[in-house]
């Protein structure tokens, strides 16, 4: 058993979504790739910004 | 020379006067009124909450700042609205009652040309048994909304911490202590910032960490939910939401009325009406908003309370409050330029203005009992607004009376909000999340009623490094210091 599916024992409802992969939780933590999301996420924010004003 | 009279000192008052302060310069006056002495950046008081800062670092002194900025501070509670006067003038005025700078208890009364309301909320503990007195917290459970308050739950939660890592197994839980709470998202944040504490001390194990709350479904957050793209697929908060609560082994607990509250219990009723009980050793739950409770008089000394403000306090403005089901509910009921109907001198600015419906559905138990989430309108959209009106008193005093208002709907508004858990720069993460509009509008984007491609959310460090940028752009901003206005709400 994988150390990230565990939880879908741990309550019925949990195993009706998604937990995401010990790939994907590296990914969030991973500094080149929040790097290159953090420019995404500004950017995306700016807009959000400038569109709201 | 005119008068423009702002009360409240939170984000969308404080936006608005020292806005209004930097167009207008010396040649007019800028009054605040607030009870506090200090400025808070309120989501950074979830970091509070937890130990990972200091009450000292959310807050600053206002009256320096004021003084800087030319605005006259008055720490005073606002009392009362006259808006055609009395029986000796027809001037307009307020009375307010001074909390501090040693006048504290004396009244007072201001003439004002312009008056802007952003008092905020009512922390309104008093609408569940147990949650509190009025507007004063309870002894059986904590609350984030203030930087003191935060403070105070940071040492109730050390002790269940401390029972933890002594082997005791702990309850806790966190949410909404009414069935018509906001400020769903605050909490979120603080849970699963709990949740990380725990894992860090190593007492997770030893922690049942529960979430309670008055959505029918998480990831509601106040807004009907959300579609978001999130790789590759354009899915619903509530996946998004429902897969971090399991991801982070964190039950919950929706479509839940907090009715009352005792020493390590709370009752609640379901939507479909049930009724229940939930044990706890620490409770975080958010109480109900209303507003601060101001009368309003007419210039013959009548009650005209009703004629301001709509019924659960907050003031009315442009929107179009006509009672109608959720299917004909529209993007354009929703206020765009924050001036009263009956008074073109007196706006509303972030949560005080009385928002048409809520954004989610309306939904009540069998029993009657009315469970949904009042609509947001803290954070990006109380400064975004309070900007707004600032512009439009500007024009109203430099223009004339005929000036055009400067119209924003949180319609055609977006938000960002970065919940955080954890606060180290390369072990946290946050859940980033920006939705435009904030009120969804389904003739502009039918199927999801939000532009896709400015909905979105994701976890990582990404968010989590954006979260400590706000914290220290907003507080630079708010001080005045040099730039500020090139920041934006």
């Amino acid at each position: 058993m994988k150390k990230e599916e565990l939880n879908f024992a741990r309550n019925e409802r949990f195993q009706l979504t998604m937990i995401p992969s010990a790939f994907v939780k590296k990914m969030r933590t991973c500094l080149v790739w929040q790097f290159f999301r953090f420019m995404v996420i500004n950017i995306k924010m700016l807009i959000v910004v400038a569109k709201s004003h | 020379m005119a008068r423009l009279v702002v009360l409240g000192g939170g984000v969308a008052g404080h936006t608005t006067a020292t806005f209004a302060a930097k167009w207008l310069g010396s040649g007019h006056e800028v009054v605040v009124v607030t009870p506090n002495s200090k400025w808070n950046w309120i989501p950074s008081n979830i970091w509070v909450g937890v130990g990972e800062m200091k009450k000292e670092e959310v807050v600053f002194d206002l009256a320096p700042v004021y003084a800087k900025a030319g605005i006259t501070y008055k720490q005073a509670l606002a009392v009362s609205i006259n808006p055609e006067g009395n029986a000796d003038s027809d001037k307009p005025f307020v009375t307010i009652e001074y909390t501090g700078q040693g006048k504290a208890g004396e009244s007072e009364t201001i003439e004002y040309d312009y008056l802007v309301n952003a008092t905020g909320p009512k922390l309104n503990f008093g609408a569940t048994p147990g949650l509190g007195e009025g507007g004063q917290m309870g002894e059986h459970t904590v609350s984030v909304c203030t930087a003191d308050h935060a403070e105070h739950a940071y040492h109730e939660l050390q002790k269940v911490f401390e029972k933890a890592k002594n082997g005791e197994k702990q309850k806790i839980l966190v949410g909404t202590g009414h069935g018509l709470c906001t400020c769903q998202g605050a909490a979120f944040e603080y849970i699963f910032n709990i949740e990380h504490e725990a894992n860090k001390a190593g007492i997770r194990d030893n922690l049942d960490i529960k979430w309670i709350s008055n959505e029918s479904f998480l990831g509601d957050f106040g807004m009907g939910g959300l579609h978001m793209k999130v790789g590759g697929y354009v899915v619903s908060s509530r996946l998004f939401a429902e897969s971090l609560f399991a991801e982070r082994g964190v039950d919950w607990l929706i479509g839940a009325h907090t009715s009352k509250v005792e020493k390590g219990k709370v009752e609640y009723e379901l939507l479909d009406g049930t009724k229940g009980e939930e044990t706890f050793d620490f409770a975080m739950l958010i109480p109900p908003f209303a507003g601060v409770g101001l009368k309003a008089y007419a210039k013959d000394g009548s009650d005209i309370t009703d004629k301001l403000f709509a019924p659960n306090g907050f003031m009315k403005v442009d929107a179009d409050y006509t009672p109608k089901p959720f299917e004909e509910w529209k993007a354009s009921d929703w206020p765009k330029n924050y001036q009263t109907p009956d008074y073109k001198n007196i706006f509303a600015a972030g949560i005080s203005f009385a928002p048409p419906h809520p954004i989610s559905k309306i939904m009540e138990s069998p029993n009657g009992t009315p469970i949904y989430p009042t609509p947001p309108r803290t954070g990006m959209p109380a400064g975004i607004i309070g900007k707004a009106v600032a512009a439009s008193v500007y024009d109203l005093i430099t223009k004339g009376e005929d000036a055009h208002l400067h119209e924003i709907s949180m319609a055609e508004m977006g938000a960002a909000c970065v919940a955080s858990a954890g606060k180290g720069v390369f072990d946290g993460t946050a859940a980033a999340m920006t939705v435009y509009p904030v009120v969804p509008d389904f003739e502009k984007y039918p199927g999801t009623g939000r532009d896709t491609d400015y909905t979105f959310g994701e976890i990582g460090l990404a968010g989590h490094w954006i979260k400590h940028i706000l914290h220290y752009m907003f507080i630079y901003k708010a001080k005045l210091l040099p730039g500020w206005t090139l920041i934006p709400e």
